[in-house]
């Protein structure tokens, strides 16, 4: 189900404003990798290339190439909304459908692909995706409130359970836990590791600590400048990031001295 | 404490005393408070005019109003209330059919402008939807008899030779002339006039719809029409009803259009393709009062107060379902 993700050469534009320049990078299956940096380094930007939700923003675009073993997400024949099936997103900040129950809220990607879902198949569903979004034993008994009646948290763990519902091939965490409480993040942090045993995760977090916490590998980008591109600077295992940076400025992020 | 040992002179109120804005604050207070009283006082004082001058004709009978308002017919079996009834029937069924055509339409219109058309286009149109809006109604009413009716004739036969078995569309009765100046026509018109209040407010409310939830529905793969099915719909339906609920507003009042399309009659008729059948209140109002007598004005406000009562109940329920937005929005 989890898929290796493959970026050669992209540079993602708003119109003619280059905003991440020449990435390449390789993320293997069943892993979870982090991407940190500075405000505005492209890190979110890139991220959303991999599910080409950055499309929605009028005038922007790529060059270079996306692959998901193998597929080039931005080939001819792709269509940007058979991606998004396969390729599951949460948000900075929780976003379940406020006029919709807590289990419509899990089924809401599913109907979108199979409309008609047998009543128990539906009921199985729900119970497997809060399972693992570790929600169900918070919310089986008012499955059928809004999903707004929520805290915090439990809407973020909410939104992974709709994401992980439609079985994503690869699951993108956009700063997830920036506007939850210190136990809500743990909560999240402890699900991402047991989902790195069915998916390929990819989050971006401001927070170093978590990203030493959770990722297997990490991202490091960095601006040059307002004005200027984002870029990779480098990528490797965690713990070698966190320890023995061959950049300068990768140290100079880690240990504090900016951003 | 240490107030009894300070000198007079040093009051220490005076520092905590008034600022220069004070002034202009109690003038602002006063002036909006006054504002809102004005419209009270005006709806009052309506409410008031309406019944004192529709008393006259409501306490008299029916034979004695018969015998002298000209357009009352006892001997027709006709009294003040039942022609009252007619026309309550005939301008909700006009506006009705204005607005199973107008909403559509504009939801239509609203969704281009704010999900699909490129930013420069959607501008472009929004100003022309809101010219349409600043077109006078008699100049529709012209529009309507010159050009809409003659052209929408061929239309009406057709609609009358295949699906006249439907009651609504049955044909005028051998011998009548097929005119088009039908109630049908009538609501067309008015359709036209209400488009641009619907497509105003729900473009409004469906740029509105929090980026966070567009955005859940695309990630999961949702395409525009299944995204503005999941986030934009359910985050606008109150609005959307408010919107239409404006736009009936506007439909029940309109004289003129109505007036100058219209072959009017007293009945309460299903068929919305036959002449003489349907006349509004405000139509109704206008052709009669220039002929009418002392207390056939008292009788026409009579028929004013009725549509009054009408459109305050529309905009009533309007208040109360955009109100209730509040409670299915969801606080994020």
């Amino acid at each position: 189900m989890s898929k290796r993700i493959d970026v050669n050469n992209l540079n993602v534009y708003y119109s003619n404003f280059l905003a991440v320049e020449d990435v390449s990078l390789s993320i293997e299956p069943k892993s979870v990798t982090a991407f940190i940096g500075p405000s505005g380094c492209g890190k979110s930007t890139f991220l959303r290339t991999l599910n080409r939700m950055h499309e929605v923003i009028p005038g922007a675009r790529v060059e270079g190439e996306v692959l998901m073993d193998g597929v080039n997400l931005y080939a001819d024949s792709v269509d940007p909304v058979t991606v998004r099936r396969h390729v599951g997103m949460v948000f900075q900040r929780p976003n379940p459908f406020p006029t919709m129950s807590i289990a419509e809220n899990v089924l809401a990607g599913v109907k979108l692909n199979n409309k008609r879902i047998s009543r128990a198949d539906a009921d199985d569903l729900v119970e497997a995706s809060l399972r693992g979004a570790n929600l169900w034993e918070e919310v089986k008994d008012r499955l059928d409130k809004p999903g707004s009646s929520l805290s915090g948290g439990q809407q973020q763990r909410l939104c992974i359970a709709r994401a992980i519902a439609i079985k994503p091939d690869v699951l993108l965490m956009d700063e997830p836990c920036s506007a939850l409480d210190p136990i809500s993040t743990l909560a999240i942090e402890d699900l991402i590791q047991e989902l790195k045993n069915d998916y390929t995760i990819v989050i971006v977090t401001h927070n170093m600590q978590q990203a030493a916490r959770v990722s297997d590998r990490t991202a490091f980008f960095n601006i040059a400048g307002t004005g200027k591109p984002g870029k990779l600077i480098e990528m490797n295992d965690t713990p070698t990031m966190f320890s023995t940076p061959s950049e300068k400025a990768t140290e100079d992020y880690i240990s504090g001295r900016f951003g | 404490m240490t107030t009894t040992q300070q000198s007079p002179e040093t009051e220490p109120a005076s520092d905590y005393g008034t600022h220069p804005g004070a002034a202009a604050n109690r003038f602002f207070k006063w002036l909006s408070t006054g504002a809102g009283l004005l419209i009270l006082i005006t709806l009052a004082a309506v409410a008031t005019f309406l019944l004192e001058e529709a008393w006259p004709a409501i306490s008299l009978s029916a034979a004695e109003l018969g015998d002298k308002v000209s357009f009352i017919k006892p001997e027709d079996g006709q009294s003040l209330l039942e022609i009252v009834g007619f026309l309550v029937y005939g301008t909700v069924l006009i506006s009705v059919i204005a607005l199973l055509l107008a909403t559509p339409v504009s939801i239509g219109i609203a969704l281009f402008i704010s999900h699909f058309a490129p930013r420069r286009l959607a501008q472009g149109l929004g100003y022309l939807i809101d010219l349409l809006a600043a077109v006078p109604s008699v100049v529709y009413g012209l529009w309507g008899v010159a050009v809409l009716v003659p052209f929408l004739q061929p239309f009406y036969q057709w609609l009358a030779d295949y699906f006249g078995w439907i009651p609504i569309f049955a044909p005028p009765q051998s011998g009548e002339v097929f005119t088009g100046r039908v109630a049908l026509s009538a609501g067309i018109v008015l359709a036209i006039m209400v488009i641009p209040i619907i497509s105003a407010v729900s473009r409004e409310v469906f740029l509105q719809t929090p980026k966070l939830h567009e955005e859940a529905a695309l990630a999961m793969g949702a395409t525009r029409w299944e995204m503005i099915r999941m986030a934009v719909f359910p985050f606008g339906r109150s609005g959307m009803i408010g919107a239409t609920m404006l736009g009936l507003g506007r439909a029940l009042g309109e004289t003129m259009a109505v007036l100058m399309i219209i072959s009017p009659g007293l009945t309460f008729s299903p068929y919305i393709l036959q002449p003489n059948q349907h006349n509004t209140i405000a139509a109704y109002i206008a052709l009669q009062f220039p002929e009418a007598n002392a207390l056939g004005v008292n009788s026409l406000i009579a028929m004013g107060l009725a549509l009054f009562v009408i459109t305050l109940l529309v905009n009533m329920l309007a208040r109360w379902v955009v109100s209730r937005r509040s409670e299915f929005s969801g606080a994020n």
